[in-house]
């Protein structure tokens, strides 16, 4: 625990530009990202859900994803993966490990580069047995080291032998999750992408997941953890992403989540903040815009608390503020 | 005025009860939590006190009148998914009243818009659909609500913001609340009184 706080203070600046000592493992700069609908007959519509959305995860760190349901995090996710549905139209640029990540390049790379840490066990099949789904698809010869591999990996989550032959409705909440974990690290990934891994779970399976998220970082992995749990989130990361309405509002430090949130760059990540059960509990008023009721200007502009005239033109640009970046007209 | 469990066995299979001689109560205006393990038979227990679940020993009762299982039921339960509780294909001004006609102060203090009334269930957000969900739970004839994790999915704002008018409406009407969540410091904030499951089942 010591070793880890001594090598977080020395990492600087946060994924604002200014990071050199290590390159970003996934770089996404400027996504935007739409469906296309049919309104009514063969009129289509474009139905915008992300837009200017930038992010970078680095080796060895976990980037939590927080904000509420609907905000983009799931599609951020299955965007890296390319495995958004066909009526999805999306633009910006992404970056893995130095090269540009085409759709190409994520069908070859997904599933051994680049993990999937699904939600719920609706994501396993439910007629295949656990051993098969965790090992994958394998080849002749490699088959006999693969189960060696697996079953050392189930071990350390200490799931017994005879899971192996289980099928998944066999298995309670914290076995699917470390299941689910386990075939994660089967594919030796770099970026491992952990989607709502936590909700329903009680306490000690919440600690357990979240311990093999930062087992996994401490292994060198990049992890970005979506959820909207602040809470967990808190509990392991290096950096939170503070998402709203398809876009990120503020990369935050972990220690800046404290008090009465002074130290938060932007009032909705304060706000998120503040409606937390332990601290004031206090609701702003309002609901998540849908990104076409927001003319021009801040996508915040309908509930901040802080807002002046300028808010209402244009999207206030990315600034880098005491190690993070927010983006805001109002902070200095 | 009292809500009871009492002496509650069930099972699934004949040998392998989930439920060993459970019992609860509630006064009418208390707010209680449970918590427990995952798995451990909570939200079974939610659903035998509410009347989901008629194949169990023991008795549910109000006042130690059992429930008649006719007309509308004074103990609500809410669920974790509201997505799974609406019919999918009802409106959503349908889906509110068809328990009992909702007052418009109920849907104003949940702040559910006019507009929002004419759409379908899959047009609506998870929070948008819990708040349909809790105004039609809390019909003029409501008793006692079962929150059984109704905000788990939900972000911290919109937690907030729904709890906020659950318990005003409660505390008016004099509900009283069982409050099941994984989430100590929602329990802490809400309730008189907790409830740790692992000591109220004995299997």
């Amino acid at each position: 625990m010591n070793l880890e706080g001594v090598s977080m203070g020395n990492k600087t600046g946060i994924n604002a530009v200014g990071k050199k000592e290590t390159e970003a493992l996934l770089k996404v700069e400027d996504l935007s990202l739409s469906f296309i609908q049919y309104a009514s007959g063969l009129r289509q519509t474009e139905l915008k859900v992300i837009c200017n959305l930038s992010i970078e995860a680095y080796k060895g760190e976990i980037l939590a994803v927080v904000g509420s349901s609907g905000s983009g995090k799931s599609l951020l996710a299955h965007a890296i993966l390319g495995i958004l549905p066909s009526n999805a139209k999306s633009g910006g640029k992404m970056e893995f490990d130095g090269r540009e990540l085409t759709q190409e390049i994520k069908e070859k790379i997904r599933g051994k580069e680049i993990a999937l840490i699904p939600q719920s066990i609706t994501y396993l099949d439910p007629l295949m047995k656990i051993s098969n789904q965790v090992i994958g698809c394998v080849e002749g010869k490699d088959e006999s080291s693969m189960k060696k591999l697996q079953r050392d990996i189930f071990r350390k989550y200490d799931l017994k032998p005879d899971v192996e032959g289980m099928l998944p409705h066999e298995l309670s909440g914290g076995m699917t999750r470390r299941v689910l974990v386990s075939t994660a690290v089967m594919s030796s990934a770099k970026l491992i992408i952990a989607d709502e891994p936590t909700p329903g779970l009680d306490e000690k399976t919440l600690n357990e997941t979240l311990s093999y998220f930062k087992d996994m970082a401490n292994r060198g992995c990049a992890v970005i953890l979506i959820t909207h749990d602040i809470d967990a989130a808190l509990k392991i990361s290096d950096k939170i992403a503070v998402f709203y309405a398809g876009t990120v509002l503020e990369v935050a430090n972990v220690e800046d989540f404290k008090n009465d949130g002074e130290n938060l760059r932007h009032p909705y990540t304060r706000a998120l903040w503040n409606a937390l059960p332990q601290n004031k509990f206090q609701a702003i008023k309002g609901h998540q815009p849908m990104l076409d009721e927001v003319l021009d200007g801040c996508i915040f502009y309908d509930r901040c608390s802080k807002k002046n005239e300028i808010c209402s033109r244009g999207i206030p640009q990315f600034k880098k503020i005491n190690g993070g970046v927010v983006r805001c007209n109002n902070v200095s | 005025m009292c809500l009871k469990g009492e002496n509650i066995s069930f099972g699934y299979k004949k040998n392998n009860l989930i439920l060993n001689n459970v019992s609860i109560s509630l006064d009418r205006g208390e707010v209680l939590g449970l918590i427990g393990d995952s798995g451990s038979g909570k939200s079974t227990l939610c659903k035998i006190l509410a009347g989901y679940e008629n194949n169990y020993q023991g008795k549910v009762s109000i006042d130690e009148k059992e429930a008649s299982g006719k007309g509308y039921n004074p103990i609500q339960l809410v669920f974790q998914h509201p997505e799974k509780a609406v019919n999918p294909k009802w409106k959503m001004k349908d889906i509110l009243n068809e328990g009992s006609n909702i007052s418009q102060d109920i849907l104003d203090s949940f702040g559910i818009k006019k507009s929002w009334l004419n759409r379908w269930p899959n047009e609506l957000s998870g929070g948008e659909l819990q708040r349909f969900a809790l105004a039609r739970a809390l019909g003029s004839e409501t008793m006692y609500l079962i929150a059984d994790e109704i905000t788990t999915m939900l972000d911290a704002i919109t937690q907030a913001q729904i709890w906020n008018t659950v318990m005003d409406i409660v505390k008016e009407r004099n509900i009283g609340v069982l409050v099941v969540s994984h989430e100590k410091n929602l329990i802490k904030k809400l309730c008189h009184d907790v409830v740790y499951f692992k000591d109220i089942n004995n299997v």
